[in-house]
């Protein structure tokens, strides 16, 4: 099982030998055995040079940069390694044909109202006037006529959400709307900051198969990111990340102190990172059974299992049926 | 899609036309499995002394060859058939070249050697599993889902395998 790793403190990462070294400020080295490791997430300042790109490249390692106010820059994404023409060429053609694209659109919303809902009712706020109102907005994603209308649908669904996630969170995190690029109050810059990293894993899912991360479906392609992620994510946000953050707020591992205020942008510090991304990753790892698979496969698995899924319907194989989690 | 067809084209029609078809549109997973790791690195130091993966053509690539044998390696012997079948395009691919050789295929772990060679018969068979798998790597629609007593130990298992819904409907 490869795992991510995440850079906090300052210093450089070489290759030395086959392998990884962190060197931190004080000139101490410590090995990462780089067969194991599947992204790197660098949130200090580190050193790099070509020959730990190369190394990295060679080795399908995921380079993720951050910026000081643990903002996402970009991503060091090796050489594609598994292309597939035909895959591209069939996932262009259900973006162009307005009707395929809708089908997949309206997946990726319903998947995510059904997460929503799912969130709201597993913490017992289902009886609440805003979850009714998803509830029944969520009814209409059928009946949209394009892709804008579907959007416009997840956008309302998506302000009741917040609205009812304030039910659910202590008081001092209650905030009115969402607030992005920057965030203004600290429950947004957690959102954002889970975002973040679901965006990250999902890319590096997405790596690992044939599909084009460009091409996607609800969100416009390349708006400045690899979109299919933005779609995908959409599913697994209010499944994974946004459980978390109530958990995180209301057990109080994450408190004000975790935030800080930068003339009204707000965003989380290095203790509060490593807060949330401890828990991100360990939630990832947790298993499920899975019912066709029979076995047992972690939610990370889970991201890479609907990448397979979105495959198997743009070469015309299975139609895809978005996650709705049962269990 | 004409000439493109190699070895493990040919072996993967008798495992399983849907893995075939998947294969020869480069929807490949066998890079992280397991098994397949274990084939590589059984292959990479077998046979040292010997030559080792010459091309014919562009995509059939034959393992070892020597004076008499063309020779595959493989792990296990439980897909016998389709490694003979391997083996007799690797030996119709050389007699079209003017090149007859035997076949012979190593089971090093199972100590277990299987030799076969190009006759009439076996000619008349590859020729006809040739037109099939252009018939199928030709066609639009995926070969559909059969569930086979292999398909847990398949790279592809994940990727067929990967379905919603509670009950067995999957096959």
């Amino acid at each position: 099982m490869r795992r991510d790793i995440y850079l906090f403190s300052n210093g450089r990462l070489m290759r030395k030998d086959n392998t990884l070294y962190i060197v931190s400020e004080d000139g101490i080295k410590r090995a990462v055995p780089v067969e194991q490791v599947e992204n790197v997430h660098l949130f200090g300042q580190i050193d790099l040079n070509s020959a730990l790109f190369n190394f990295s490249g060679q080795k399908e390692v995921m380079l993720h940069f951050y910026n000081y106010y643990g903002f996402y820059t970009g991503s060091f994404y090796p050489r594609e390694h598994s292309v597939s023409g035909i895959v591209t060429v069939k996932q262009s053609d259900h973006y162009l044909r307005k009707e395929k694209r809708l089908f997949l659109a309206k997946c990726f919303v319903q998947s995510a109202s059904f997460h929503m809902l799912r969130t709201c009712r597993k913490r017992g706020i289902h009886g609440y006037e805003s979850v009714q109102i998803i509830t029944e907005l969520s009814k209409n994603i059928r009946d949209a006529k394009d892709v804008q209308q579907t959007m416009g649908i997840e956008g309302m669904i998506r302000q009741h959400y917040y609205r009812a996630l304030n039910e659910l969170i202590p008081e001092e995190f209650t905030f009115a709307e969402r607030t992005k690029r920057p965030p203004r109050d600290p429950f947004n810059a957690l959102i954002s900051f889970g975002n973040t990293m679901m965006y990250t894993s999902v890319l590096s899912e997405i790596y690992k198969t044939q599909l084009n991360p460009t091409i996607s479906y609800l969100h416009e392609p390349s708006q400045k990111r690899f979109s299919l992620c933005l779609d995908l994510a959409e599913i697994f946000k209010p499944l994974l990340v946004d459980p978390l953050l109530i958990t995180l707020v209301n057990k109080k591992k994450i408190t004000s102190k975790h935030f800080e205020n930068h003339d009204g942008m707000v965003y989380l510090n290095e203790m509060g990172r490593k807060i949330v991304i401890a828990a991100f990753d360990e939630r990832l790892q947790q298993t499920i059974r899975h019912r066709k698979l029979k076995r047992n496969v972690s939610y990370w698995y889970l991201i890479r299992l609907e990448c397979y899924k979105l495959i198997k319907h743009v070469i015309g194989d299975t139609p895809y049926i978005p996650l709705k989690a049962w269990w | 899609m004409k000439g493109e067809v190699g070895g493990l084209h040919i072996q993967y029609y008798s495992i399983c036309k849907r893995k075939l078809w998947l294969y020869s549109r480069q929807i490949s997973f066998e890079t992280a499995h397991e098994k397949v790791i274990e084939g590589t690195l059984l292959h990479e130091g077998s046979y040292k002394r010997k030559k080792k993966e010459i091309m014919l053509g562009d995509h059939a690539k034959i393992d070892v060859l020597d004076q008499q044998f063309v020779q595959e390696t493989k792990l296990s012997s439980k897909m016998q058939k389709a490694d003979e079948l391997q083996l007799l395009y690797y030996l119709y691919l050389l007699k079209q070249r003017g090149i007859e050789k035997r076949g012979r295929i190593a089971y090093t772990k199972e100590k277990k050697v299987v030799e076969i060679e190009l006759n009439e018969e076996n000619e008349k068979k590859i020729r006809k599993v040739i037109a099939e798998v252009f018939k199928i790597i030709e066609s639009e629609q995926t070969p559909k889902l059969v569930k086979l007593p292999y398909c847990r130990n398949c790279a592809y298992f994940d990727f067929c395998f990967a379905l919603e819904g509670g009950d067995d409907d999957a096959t």
